[in-house]
């Protein structure tokens, strides 16, 4: 493939299947145990309810060009999405379509934070910092997982959120530091989105086991790493972690298929179109 | 004189964004947008005219500070060359042996 390969837009199943990172066409074509196929199925369900709380913005952001900004962040998760899913799918001889477009809503295994609205700018800002730095960490790590299929996926994925990362960092910073009002939206939405992040570094038995192979990365591993990256931020920023009364802990739950309320209509919104026309095609 | 674009109506003030496409050439001209600041018109850049491969470089210059020609005075301005064949170097015998001039 070119380096510019990706030039052309084309919604065609062939051309899209050749731009899965780890599929058969990086010549690593595998099929995925039931437990890997879980982990990768956690993974892409959070990029991709991002991605599709991240379209919702689009022509509604303040400008144009943070359309653009946020449509292209959502794109990347969607392309990291597609290649997850692909993956998880290979175990159950499921398409990525249909994980995406046929799974209610306790069959999602993402995380409750991905699932949170996105409330106004500052608020969807302080969500994709905290989802930037984590998957920053995680795919760094990823990297060096001895399956190759999910080393291939992260380390695509890893410079894409490089720039996801930047471009939250220097919205935080903005919003903080500009005027009183900015600054007010942008401690309230780090204080709506606290609550959710102990989740992501939460391990279980399925992490641990797949840990110990050297499969998946302990979530607990890169808590350090996360925290002294998002108090960096918050230190620039003048910010502080919320703490107090207004700091709480969310229960979580969404790697086992429980939910909050927000997820029926992202994916009712989501699923729609597939549902009600089978097989339509453009 | 005024800029293009600028009307002094929006939030954020606007830019006008360069991009060289490869080693070796010049920053062209691709087009402007708004921006809060020149760091985030750099990053507003990147997605809006870099995200299919189309360079290597970036500059942003705020469009408040490129002073244009009057289009009003095209005539006084630009017209003079014409007629004047003797500025260009069309009377010159090409010598013997130069294939590419």
């Amino acid at each position: 493939m070119s380096d510019t390969a990706h030039g052309d837009v084309t919604v065609d199943r062939l051309a899209l299947a050749d731009e899965l990172a780890g599929s058969a066409a990086d010549g690593i074509a595998r099929v995925a145990s039931p437990e890997v196929a879980e982990y990768a199925l956690r993974l892409g369900d959070d990029a991709l309810v991002n991605a599709q709380q991240l379209g919702m913005w689009i022509t509604r952001a303040p400008e144009l060009e943070e359309d653009v900004a946020l449509g292209n962040i959502g794109l990347d998760l969607l392309g990291h999405a597609r290649s997850l899913l692909h993956y998880a799918g290979t175990a159950s001889d499921r398409s990525e379509d249909d994980l995406a477009y046929w799974r209610d809503e306790p069959e999602w295994r993402n995380a409750w934070l991905f699932e949170q609205p996105n409330g106004d700018f500052a608020c969807t800002i302080a969500r994709q910092l905290v989802a930037s730095l984590y998957w920053f960490e995680l795919y760094g790590a990823l990297t060096e997982s001895t399956d190759p299929t999910l080393a291939a996926i992260a380390a695509k994925a890893v410079k894409e959120v490089d720039y996801h990362r930047d471009h939250a960092v220097q919205w935080t910073l903005r919003l903080a530091g500009g005027t009183d009002e900015s600054r007010r939206r942008m401690i309230e939405g780090v204080t709506v989105t606290w609550p959710y992040v102990d989740e992501l570094f939460a391990d279980d038995d399925l992490v641990e086991r797949l840990a110990a192979d050297g499969v998946a990365v302990l979530p607990s591993s890169l808590r350090p790493a996360f925290e002294a990256a998002i108090d960096a931020v918050f230190a620039e920023a003048e910010l502080e972690r919320p703490s107090g009364r207004t700091a709480y802990t969310a229960s979580g739950g969404g790697r086992g298929g429980s939910h909050t309320e927000r997820l029926g209509p992202l994916l009712a919104e989501m699923q729609v179109l597939a549902r009600q026309h089978r097989g339509a095609s453009w | 004189m005024s800029t293009p674009g600028e009307t002094g109506t929006e939030a954020w003030p606007l830019w006008e964004v360069f991009v060289r496409a490869n080693r070796g050439l010049s920053h062209v001209h691709v087009g402007s947008l708004h921006a809060p600041d020149a760091d985030m018109a750099v990053r507003n850049a990147r997605d809006l005219y870099t995200r299919r491969n189309e360079g290597v470089s970036i500059w942003v210059v705020p469009a408040v500070a490129i002073t244009t020609s009057d289009p009003d005075a095209k005539g006084a301005f630009f017209e003079s060359p014409a007629g004047k064949n003797y500025r260009h170097a069309v009377y010159y015998t090409k010598s013997e042996g130069v294939k590419h001039l």
